[in-house]
């Protein structure tokens, strides 16, 4: 069977619009049934990433495709990319200014959330090109 | 007002309605749609928030709630005045004119929900005390909240602080109060005067408790007349209140959250604002909160579509009936009860509005052809189709809501 095939742009410092396409999934899966626990898996690495786009990266496109028995989000940017993905994996790693720590990010722990709550988080990333986090989660 | 098995706590004034399909953009849960000219609602999304009937510029949306007549079914009447009653008149300083007025207007005991509601947040200190509930603990005073969660927020339902609401403690209290009195079980008719028709369902159907703790549910703005009336002929009167200021400020959005004693609170009110509330939560983004309040109205209760007053002036007005008030009134020795009396007697329904089938293979398939579909649609979400978006006109074909050759009438005319 094909795949459910999503697509947002996700605006870059846009505080207010931020999450809203995790939102739109959390809704297709949740009108497909999966489990509510797995739901909330998705919504939470989801999210992290989108922020990240967001704050760190000036936006980019979140593609997802859901299969029967697993979703895999991609979330594709242009931005300044990571220098060393090893160090931004590290809980309480961040570089995020005053301004954004200000609005309640920078806490270092997006990374490590994805991490914990996707069954495969994979970051690629090359400085001045870009960044892309690819999050497969399957459904139990 | 017959009997509500459903959640039907708005019917349509066909003649009223213009489809005009304001309501329809605005539902929270896309619950409405205009067929043939004329709004209808999907009930087994429709949550009883009532914004339809705040927004109808036609008063079309009719809520549901039982006549004041039906009091005179029983011999023994019990009046449970909400309280953000108290802050529906003017120039009121004592609100025994108010409980007074309804004993005028033929009932013969009152039982404050404002005193259920002290219960409460002294069994809610309590748990929150023992600290073994899952955090943040989601409170459940606004049934609207509970529905949003079932249908939408499933899990979340385990953060649901599983206490009976004010008015349920409130009511079982005032009949064991009546039984004690030597009056017959079958005489005892027990009336909540509710400020939404979301209590109104709430109350008939039985949520969270294993009977229906109430008679009947009585509209604030049915009574306020008559009751108003009774009070301008009362010189002195009688001194029926017995609670405090614990239970007076959940009239309003952060009462019930101030009555937990904790500082780690959030209170949100206003629908939309509780949505996004329950997606952060969801999305684990709420940090460092114990406890979260929500009320689906703006204000609180005093915002209830029944209440007759604006929802900010009623709250300035309970504030200044604050220093009228002693701090707290009620005690938990003073009932006598164990936790369990003040717990959820039940479990709630699982209903799951959201899934487009039970089998996820069949899910699966109707979401690709709905996302096929919403490809070759304008997704201007103009509304004209009769749907509150393109998606959900896609959703309503696919779930054979509509007739599967429904077309969209902007593609039509081109
Ligand atoms: N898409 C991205 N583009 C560029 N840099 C990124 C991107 N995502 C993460 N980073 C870098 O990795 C660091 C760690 O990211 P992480 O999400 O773990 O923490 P944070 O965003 O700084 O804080 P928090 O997520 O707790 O609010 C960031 O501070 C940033 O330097
Ligand atoms: S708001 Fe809804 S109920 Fe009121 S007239 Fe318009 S379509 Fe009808
Ligand atoms: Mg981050």
């Amino acid at each position: 069977m094909d795949a459910i095939h999503l697509e947002y742009d996700v605006d870059g410092k846009n505080f207010v619009s931020a999450g809203s396409a995790t939102e739109s999934v959390k809704a297709q899966l949740k009108g497909l049934g999966i489990n509510p626990a797995d739901v909330r898996r998705v919504a939470i690495a989801m999210y992290e990433g989108e922020i990240n786009m967001v704050i760190h990266a000036n936006g980019g496109k979140a593609m997802v495709d859901i299969f029967m028995d697993k979703v895999i989000v991609k979330l594709i940017d242009t931005g300044k990319g990571i220098p060393d993905i090893e160090q931004a994996m590290k809980p309480g790693f961040s570089t995020a200014d005053e301004d954004v720590r200000n609005l309640g990010f920078g806490a270092g722990m997006g990374l490590p959330n994805m991490k914990k709550y996707a069954d495969e988080c994979i970051i690629e990333s090359e400085v001045g090109k870009g960044t892309t986090v690819t999050l497969i989660t399957n459904f139990s | 007002m017959e009997e509500l098995k459903s959640r039907h706590i708005v019917t349509l004034d066909y003649e009223k309605c213009k489809g005009c399909v304001t309501c329809m953009k605005r539902c929270p849960t896309e619950a409405i749609r205009v067929r043939d000219g004329k709004a209808s609602v999907l009930y087994d999304r429709c949550i009883g928030c009532g914004e339809c009937v705040r927004l109808c510029p036609h008063n079309a949306k009719i809520p549901s709630y039982d006549r004041f007549e039906i009091i005179n079914d029983y011999k023994y009447k019990i009046a449970l005045p909400a309280p953000s009653l108290y802050g529906q008149f003017n120039n009121l300083d004592d609100v025994n004119y108010v409980l007074s007025g309804l004993k005028k207007l033929g009932f013969d005991d009152i039982y404050e929900v404002g005193k259920g509601a002290e219960l409460n947040s002294l069994v809610a200190q309590i748990l929150l005390g023992r600290g073994n509930l899952k955090k943040p603990i989601i409170s459940t005073a606004c049934p609207v909240i509970q529905e949003l969660i079932s249908i939408r927020f499933s899990n979340l339902k385990e953060n649901i602080l599983p206490l009976l609401a004010p008015v349920d403690i409130a009511a079982k209290l005032a009949r064991e109060r009546a039984i004690r009195r030597g009056i017959k079980p079958s005489d005892i008719g027990v009336f909540f005067i509710s400020p939404c028709p979301a209590k109104v369902f709430a109350l008939k159907t039985g949520m969270n408790v294993s009977s229906p703790s109430v008679d009947g549910v009585l509209a604030v703005s049915d009574i306020y007349m008559r009751l108003l009336g009774e009070m301008k002929k009362i010189e002195y009167p009688e001194n029926l209140s017995r609670m405090g200021v614990l239970g007076l400020q959940w009239a309003s959005s952060g009462g019930e959250a101030a009555g937990v004693n904790r500082s780690k609170y959030l209170a949100a009110d206003g629908i939309e604002n509780v949505i996004s509330i329950l997606e952060a939560i969801e999305n684990d983004t709420l940090l460092d909160i114990e406890f979260v309040e929500l009320n689906a109205c703006n204000g609180g209760c005093v915002g209830g579509v029944l209440n007759v007053e604006n929802p900010y002036v009623a709250k300035a007005r309970i504030r200044q009936l604050r220093i009228k008030f002693p701090q707290i009134s009620s005690s938990l020795a003073e009932t006598g009860k164990s936790l369990d009396f003040y717990s959820f007697e039940k479990s709630s329904e699982e209903v799951d509005a959201n899934a487009l089938d039970e089998d996820r293979g069949a899910a699966f398939k109707k979401l690709l052809e709905i996302q096929k579909m919403l490809a070759t649609l304008p997704q201007n979400d103009c509304g004209r189709c009769g749907a509150p978006s393109c998606k959900a006109f896609c959703e309503d074909v696919v779930m054979g809501r509509v007739a599967a050759d429904a077309k969209c009438p902007c593609i039509n005319e081109k």
